[in-house]
């Protein structure tokens, strides 16, 4: 029986995509079998930054309507074991993801992984609700800002009362905070909600704070998940953040002011 | 004290009044997401009632249900203006 993990947030481009790839491909490098399904269906972008853009035959919506098996659709990374794509598709339009076809697919990966993660599309639409609907696990992905921490109140909600879980009355789905984009600098000047601000609106445990970090773009550009970027502090705090997760006792890091060396003030990075 | 010093000045308190803006719309939202779904409709109603005799605005009304163990007490606060 897979773990299923939604990878959600409301707000649009605050680093879910980015951190589902990272926190996939962190899952399969501890050695669990991981499937990362791409739920933004129309916008598919998951291939890019895991770079499979030109492996994808079959996706999401093919298996879902009977037109490919799942092992055609799903893609193998080529750089990690355990670790599989299953893309969104880019032609059909929203409403072709159903209830019963996310189910039928969730429940047959179910049988062969261990972790399947849902990198939901923002909004509170059909493809967002699909994508936490089945959910054992939360990743709140959530800026310090506050369109973004509103929306991610609002998520909360709907993991609390339109989930499965809720709808059952079934233990709740397990709801863990990634605060990601985090600007230590601007908080200590008070220019930047901080992660305490954070925590005491939203009241969900932390999983994991991810710096604002410039290897995040240059990880997208070449495709490479950023958690594979070992000289990257996001990288790390996201290698961090899936031992945390996988129940790990590990110490945040990259959450004070760094004190910057004369040559990383010149060269900045 | 110069122009900059008082943005800069201002700059160092955005992040507590951000953060007091969130709490007070992240408490409401929480509270009307728990009610029933039937009570923007009534209050929308009760609104058009009221309207009949006297000017209220949508805001000058507030619906809530509160439950407790055995029954429910549904409250309406209407703010009259003063004639
Ligand atoms: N820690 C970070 N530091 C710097 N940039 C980041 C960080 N995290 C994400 N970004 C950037 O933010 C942008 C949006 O990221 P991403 O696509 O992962 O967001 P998203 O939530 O999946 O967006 P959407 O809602 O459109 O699906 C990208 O350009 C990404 O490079
Ligand atoms: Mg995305």
């Amino acid at each position: 029986m897979a773990k299923i993990i939604v990878i959600t947030s409301g707000k649009g481009g605050v680093g879910k995509t980015t951190s589902a790839a990272a926190i996939g491909t962190g899952l399969a490098q501890q050695g669990h079998k991981t499937v990362i399904i791409d739920f933004d269906v129309g916008l598919r972008n998951l291939d890019l930054i895991m770079d499979c853009e030109r492996r994808v035959v079959y996706d999401f919506v093919n298996v879902i309507e009977n037109d490919a098996t799942i092992n055609q659709a799903l893609i193998k990374d080529k750089r990690v074991d355990n670790l599989f794509i299953l893309p969104a598709s880019q032609t059909k339009d929203k409403d072709a993801l159903t209830i019963d076809g996310v189910e039928r697919i969730l429940s047959e990966l179910s049988e062969s992984f261990d972790y399947i993660l849902c990198d939901s599309p923002a909004g509170i639409e059909q493809g967002a609700y699909l994508a936490l609907y089945f959910a054992d696990a939360a990743v709140i992905v959530t800026n310090p800002e506050v369109s973004s921490v509103r929306d991610s109140d609002r998520i909360i909600g709907l993991l609390q009362s339109k989930s499965r879980r809720a709808e059952k009355g079934d233990t709740p789905v397990e709801e863990h905070l990634l605060l990601t984009r985090y600007n230590p600098e601007r908080v200590e000047k008070g220019e930047m909600l901080s992660i305490e601000d954070v925590k005491d609106i939203l009241a969900i445990p932390l999983l994991g704070v991810i710096p604002e970090s410039k290897s995040v773009l240059a990880a997208s550009n070449k495709g490479i998940p950023v958690i594979l970027n070992d000289q990257s502090r996001a990288g790390k705090a996201y290698a961090d953040a899936v031992s945390r997760f996988l129940g790990k006792d590990v110490e945040h890091r990259f959450i004070e002011p760094e004190k910057k060396g004369l040559l990383r003030r010149v060269f900045g990075r | 004290m110069g122009i900059l010093n008082y943005f800069r000045s201002r700059d160092k308190g955005s992040a507590s009044i951000a953060k007091e803006r969130l709490q007070i719309v992240v408490a409401h939202e929480r509270l009307q997401r728990n009610q029933p779904d039937f009570i923007p409709q009534l209050k929308r109603e009760i609104l058009d009632v009221i309207a009949k005799y006297v000017q209220v605005d949508q805001e000058d009304i507030s619906v809530s249900l509160d439950k407790s163990e055995n029954c429910s007490i549904l409250e309406l606060n209407v703010t009259l203006p003063s004639a």
